[in-house]
């Protein structure tokens, strides 16, 4: 059997178990509704706004240096399995490559892409 | 135990291997249910008092009775959420949660005895699984239209992210040690010398990303209950917020089986002792590194949001490359 075939049939179980765990709350638990109960918390009071407003741009920013530096991580997964072979060849080549994005790290840091305010 | 193995082997393998399957969830989820009533104890302990004793011998039945209120807790929605993406959030997570056990090998065996499938690419798929889970708090807060779920979902999916980049770069070293990304291969590379030892900073990386990937304190400013209330669940009750719950305690369980097969030998037996069966050395060491977490919640403060930040990046993150070089470069020079 091809190893992918067990990891399917356990992701399937999975499901059924998650589907379980999301279903049965509407089946088994009481129902009692009320319009104050349905209010979204805001420290017992009426929410005075919409959730929707002005966010720091940081998060976006965060969410782009993530991208940009996790290809460079992935990048590294196939050289690291293979440098036993690749030895001294395989490290220049790196170096080089680590280099090139410390630059790019370096004016990130620079330019305060790494400063939370 | 040998004549039922015999009767395993004659029934078809889809067969078997489902009925391992829903057993092995079934082991998974009893764990969570002890680990958060061991959590409860120690943590009772560390703070001189007695933990939970009410319910049961020794307050054993706690988790079951923990489940059962939560089953029958009212299911809410609140009116200015999204109900799909509400409803589909804690599945996320738990799925995510789950879905990591298709390939983590308990002990030897190529024949998969100790896993569900035996994958070349096992850290890959590690990976790839493990950091969907994040989607099922950002649209969980984000869903809830309410404002602390979204400040805390908001916060979580940027922790999380910043941190899962130097996790991935801590496993680099190992990679390069074992030259496979096999789980199976990368342990039985461990055999003479656990990799935590020529890995040392590595694991240290490791350590400290995987209690910021999981959310728990002292990195756990998704909840920081002081200012945002319950964080991305603040919304959720009953057996969704329980979902949530049992993500938590599985993805710390699943980090603790990582941490023990990439850097701590796995089902290796340290100090000669191969009397005792590999898989009861794979559950002791899973076992101690849980109980570290619950050491660290009841050791540490929680940290300010800008300094978790400012670590991931100006200090993980270039010590994780720095690492991976000085690796590669022992590797070179050693062949």
């Amino acid at each position: 059997m091809n190893p992918y075939g067990p990891v399917a049939i356990y992701l399937c179980v999975a499901l059924a178990a998650a589907l379980l765990f999301t279903f049965l709350p509407g089946l088994l638990g009481r129902k009692k509704p009320n319009p104050h109960k349905m209010e979204a918390y805001e420290c017992g009071v009426e929410p005075t706004s919409a959730v929707a407003g002005r966010f720091p741009i940081r998060f976006y920013l965060v969410a782009m240096l993530f991208v940009i530096f996790d290809v460079e991580a992935a990048s590294f997964y196939p050289w690291a399995v293979q440098m036993h072979s690749l030895r001294v060849f395989g490290l220049v080549e790196m170096v080089v490559f680590v280099i090139v994005l410390a630059i790019g790290y370096a004016f990130v840091w620079k330019k305060g892409g790494f400063q939370w305010r | 135990m040998d004549s039922a193995l015999a009767v395993l082997n004659a029934a078809p393998l889809w067969l078997v291997v489902t009925i391992k399957s829903a057993l092995l969830l079934l082991v998974v989820v009893t764990t969570f249910a002890y680990a958060m009533l061991a959590e409860r104890k120690v943590m009772g302990w560390m703070q001189l008092r007695p933990g939970p004793n009410r319910v049961g011998p020794w307050g054993l039945m706690q988790p079951a009775s923990d489940a059962a209120k939560l089953i029958l807790k009212e299911d809410l929605t609140p009116s200015t959420a999204d109900p799909l993406i509400y409803k589909l959030a804690p599945f996320i997570s738990l799925l995510t949660a789950f879905s990591v056990y298709a390939i983590i090998p308990f002990g030897a065996g190529s024949q998969g005895t100790w896993a569900i499938g035996n994958v070349d690419a096992g850290i890959l798929f590690l990976m790839a699984i493990s950091s969907l889970g994040v989607y099922g708090i950002s649209l969980g807060g984000w869903a809830s239209g309410s404002k602390y779920p979204l400040l805390g979902s908001v916060r979580a999916t940027a922790q999380m992210i910043s941190y899962e980049l130097a996790m991935s770069l801590s496993f680099i070293g190992v990679l390069i040690l074992a030259g496979t990304t096999s789980l199976d291969g990368i342990v039985s590379a461990q055999a003479r010398l656990w990799f935590c030892i020529p890995q040392a900073v590595g694991f240290v990386i490791y350590v400290i990303t995987a209690v910021a990937e999981t959310n728990r304190t002292p990195f756990d400013l998704v909840e920081a209950e002081t200012e945002l209330v319950g964080g991305f669940h603040t919304e959720y009750s009953g057996l969704r917020f329980g979902s949530f719950f049992i993500a938590e305690y599985v993805n710390m369980l699943t980090v603790s089986c990582i941490a023990t097969l990439l850097f701590l030998g796995g089902w290796n037996a340290p100090f000669g002792l191969t009397m005792v069966p590999g898989v009861l050395w794979f559950v002791a060491k899973v076992a101690t590194f849980m109980f570290f977490y619950i050491w660290l919640r009841a050791t540490l403060p929680r940290l300010r949001y800008d300094r978790l930040m400012a670590f991931g990046w100006k200090v993980l993150l270039p010590v994780a490359t720095l690492n991976l070089i000085v690796t590669a470069v022992v590797v070179a020079v050693r062949g």
